[in-house]
């Protein structure tokens, strides 16, 4: 990991005592959901956790019974049932008055696709839970099929020429359960992230959180790129750094320069885009359209647009 | 205790809240409910119940019903749900999944027809495609039975030497929405009968995974668990009857059900609401002088296999009443107990009452002439009960 995020991935005196990820787990090198739960362990800190975690390659992170690489207890539930176990665990901690902090960690199958009812339907109770999405944009458990968060051009083993729709927007479809809480976070903006993340363990109802979360394996990237794509993902406006209060509250957290150069490092790192029949000009197209949605709800930008990123938070 | 005059699908609702209540000292109760005729009134009933400690969630889907069940029990709640045909086809993935999670959640089942096309008629097709599921299965034939049924699933489902999910299934509409005088018993009662649960395996602080990988003989081992749970079934259910009798007066029925058996050479067999009928055409057959009997399969899984074995021995012809179909082999409850029958002797297969055709005590007596004038047994024999 050549990223200095929290000064590595390193477990530190600073950290929780059982991180949420131990060492010896299955994950790709360079996995960002590997990042992402070290993050998340961090944030957690001491709070008592039970995590589901459906069918992805996160439930292979814990390994064969009777062993488990995650520092806490964990269900592993069916692909798309996630958000109702975690309702049965919530109510049930709830009544016993336990002050457990119940969370989701999904991948975005099942989160956008097979999940998406019951986690609907989970935010619309408003369940006391933390949904975390880690959004690799592919089936990568099964070897990298498309999902409704693929983005726009990108190839998959069922996208061969690149994908031809858009990508959902699952923070809008989100926040328009007006849930308390719903961010989208970027791991190369560690400060956002952590700040978020300790706001989404605090709140309390149906609380989501987005995290694109790259993986060398499906992206065809080099495993020690992943958190410079996320950088050049959020500078070139094609992940937007944003959170929603109450679903009406909208605010973009960190101001895309909406550069070339980000956009074209971006799809140049990565071997999925190298096949894509749809041109460069087209993505940036539809990056700015969805901006253009964006500000509709977030109002004008309100910080000048940073140059690298880093820090912007 | 009080009589009330309730269906079916209330006296359910009744008993589950009963129990749900009951496991107020302990870690409560949860349930997750989505509605499907002809189950619909047994959850508008529970939604209505104050329960301490309890929850109640209106969930989006079946498969999500099953899942709240499955979140709250490994939290160490109490869990009920119901449903019934293309519900239980929906929900079938955490079915299982409940089954091989050892959860002691309990599940009212009304059987009713499979759609496309759509019949909201009983058929028990719909909860015998769940019967490799891992899950105790009760066909009952009355109100009370449902009732007693559901109250006692519990005892046998949270018992540590089973720890299973028990499936109460009943008849569309001729139990889920008939009225009949059931006697409900008080809260003391059912406060005695069930203790409050403890699973071994609920949710605490441990760092561990529950449902995660497993290799080949990992999953060898969990298999061999669960078919030995199923195994101490019928000696658990034994003595749960008789501290049901202690507890309420009254001894719930047995795994295998039987009616004139004595000296019976033609044996009817069947399950749910049909024994009824059944029964009602054995006296008339025994009036006539005919050596008829029945037997009663209450209890599908685990399959009482000895009891049949037992009830069968020496009889020369058995027929198999049908209230399903599995195109390519027949009935699906024939293709589980031709084998159990005396060596030689002619086990007939009778589909009738397929999509909640009326069988009526005729279509009965038509099984037992059809059964008496063979010397082999043919090919499963389909019967229109519903023309
Ligand atoms: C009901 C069901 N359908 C299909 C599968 C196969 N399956 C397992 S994981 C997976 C894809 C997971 O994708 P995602 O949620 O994005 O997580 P990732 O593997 O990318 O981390 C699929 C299709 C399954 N386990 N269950
Ligand atoms: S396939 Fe991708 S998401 Fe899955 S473990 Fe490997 S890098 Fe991580
Ligand atoms: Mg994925």
């Amino acid at each position: 990991m050549s990223e200095p995020i929290l000064g590595g991935v390193v477990h530190t005196d600073a950290d929780r005592s059982e991180p949420l990820l131990r060492a010896g787990n299955t994950n790709c090198g360079g996995c960002g959901m590997s990042i992402a739960l070290n993050m998340i362990s961090r944030a957690v800190a001491e709070r008592r956790v039970q995590i589901v975690i459906p069918a992805c390659c996160g439930i292979v992170t814990a390994g064969p019974f009777p062993a488990s690489a995650y520092g806490a207890p964990v269900v592993a539930s069916t692909f798309a049932a996630a958000a109702a176990v975690a309702t049965g665990l919530a109510r049930v901690t709830h009544a016993n008055n336990e002050d457990i902090r119940v969370l989701c960690f999904a991948g975005d199958g099942g989160t956008y696709d097979i999940g998406l009812a019951a986690v609907s339907a989970a935010a619309e109770r408003n369940e006391d839970i933390l949904f975390l999405c880690y959004d690799n944009e592919i089936y990568g458990n099964t070897g990298g099929q498309r999902s409704s968060a693929t983005p726009f051009g990108a190839t998959t083993t069922t996208t061969p020429t690149g994908k031809h729709v858009a990508k959902k927007d699952i923070l809008g479809i989100m926040a328009a359960h007006r849930i308390p809480y719903a961010a989208s976070v970027s791991m190369a903006h560690p400060e956002d992230m952590m700040r978020k993340l300790q706001r989404a363990l605090d709140v309390r109802g149906f609380r989501f959180l987005h995290i694109l979360s790259p993986c060398p394996t499906g992206w065809k990237s080099e495993p020690s790129e992943g958190v410079q794509l996320v950088r050049w993902a959020v500078q070139s406006g094609i992940y937007p750094v944003l959170e929603v209060v109450d679903g009406s509250l909208w605010t973009v957290n960190v101001e895309p320069d909406f550069s070339e150069d980000a956009l074209e490092s971006f799809l140049g790192h990565q071997g999925r885009f190298a096949g894509m029949t749809v041109t460069v000009a087209e993505v940036r197209r539809s990056v700015l359209r969805s901006w253009d949605a964006l500000r509709a709800r977030c109002g004008p930008p309100t910080a000048p647009a940073e140059s690298n990123g880093v820090g912007a938070d | 205790m009080t009589m009330h005059m309730i269906s079916a699908n209330h006296a359910t609702a009744a008993a589950a809240a009963l129990a749900a209540r009951a496991n107020r000292s302990g870690r409560g109760f949860c349930s997750g409910v989505y509605p499907i005729t002809p189950q619909t009134e047994c959850i508008e009933r529970l939604c209505a119940e104050q329960i301490p400690k309890g929850s109640v969630v209106r969930v989006e889907s079946e498969h999500s019903a099953m899942a709240v069940c499955m979140g709250g029990a490994l939290s160490g709640a109490r869990t009920f749900t119901a449903s019934s045909s293309n519900g239980l086809a929906y929900m079938a993935e955490n079915v299982f999944a409940a089954g091989f999670y050892r959860l002691p959640i309990v599940m009212m089942a009304v059987n009713r027809t499979l759609g496309p096309p759509w019949n909201i008629w009983v058929d028990h097709g719909d909860t015998l495609m769940l019967r490799d599921s891992g899950w105790i299965q009760f066909y009952c034939e009355d109100n009370q039975e449902v009732h007693d049924t559901t109250l006692l699933a519990f005892r046998l489902a949270e018992d540590e030497e089973v720890l299973l999910p028990v499936m109460v299934c009943q008849d569309a509409f001729v139990l889920s929405h008939t009225m009949t005088m059931t006697d409900i018993p008080d809260q003391e009662a059912v406060d005695r009968f069930l203790p409050e649960l403890r699973l071994p395996h609920r949710l605490t602080d441990t760092p561990r995974v529950v449902g995660g990988l497993d290799f080949p003989h990992q999953t060898e081992v969990h298999r061999k668990q669960h078919l030995d749970a199923m195994g101490r079934v019928p000696g658990v259910y034994a003595r749960i009857q008789d501290e049901f009798e202690r507890c309420f007066g009254r001894r719930p029925p047995d795994p295998v059900v039987p009616y004139r058996m004595e000296d019976a050479d033609l044996v009817l067999v069947s399950m749910g609401t049909t024994a009824s009928t059944v029964r009602t055409a054995v006296d008339e057959a025994r009036a006539r002088g005919v050596k008829a009997g029945a037997l009663r399969l209450r209890m599908f899984r685990p399959l009482p296999e000895r009891a049949i074995r037992e009830h069968l021995a020496g009889r020369k012809r058995v027929a198999i009443l049908d209230r399903d179909s599995c195109p390519g082999l027949g009935g699906i409850v024939w293709g589980e107990l031709r084998g159990l029958a005396a060596p030689g002797a002619v086990v007939q297969n009778y589909l009738i009452g397929l999509g909640g055709g009326d069988i009526r005590p005729e279509h009965v007596r038509g099984v037992l002439d059809d059964l008496a004038s063979r010397d082999e047994s043919g090919e499963p024999h389909f019967m229109e009960a519903g023309a």
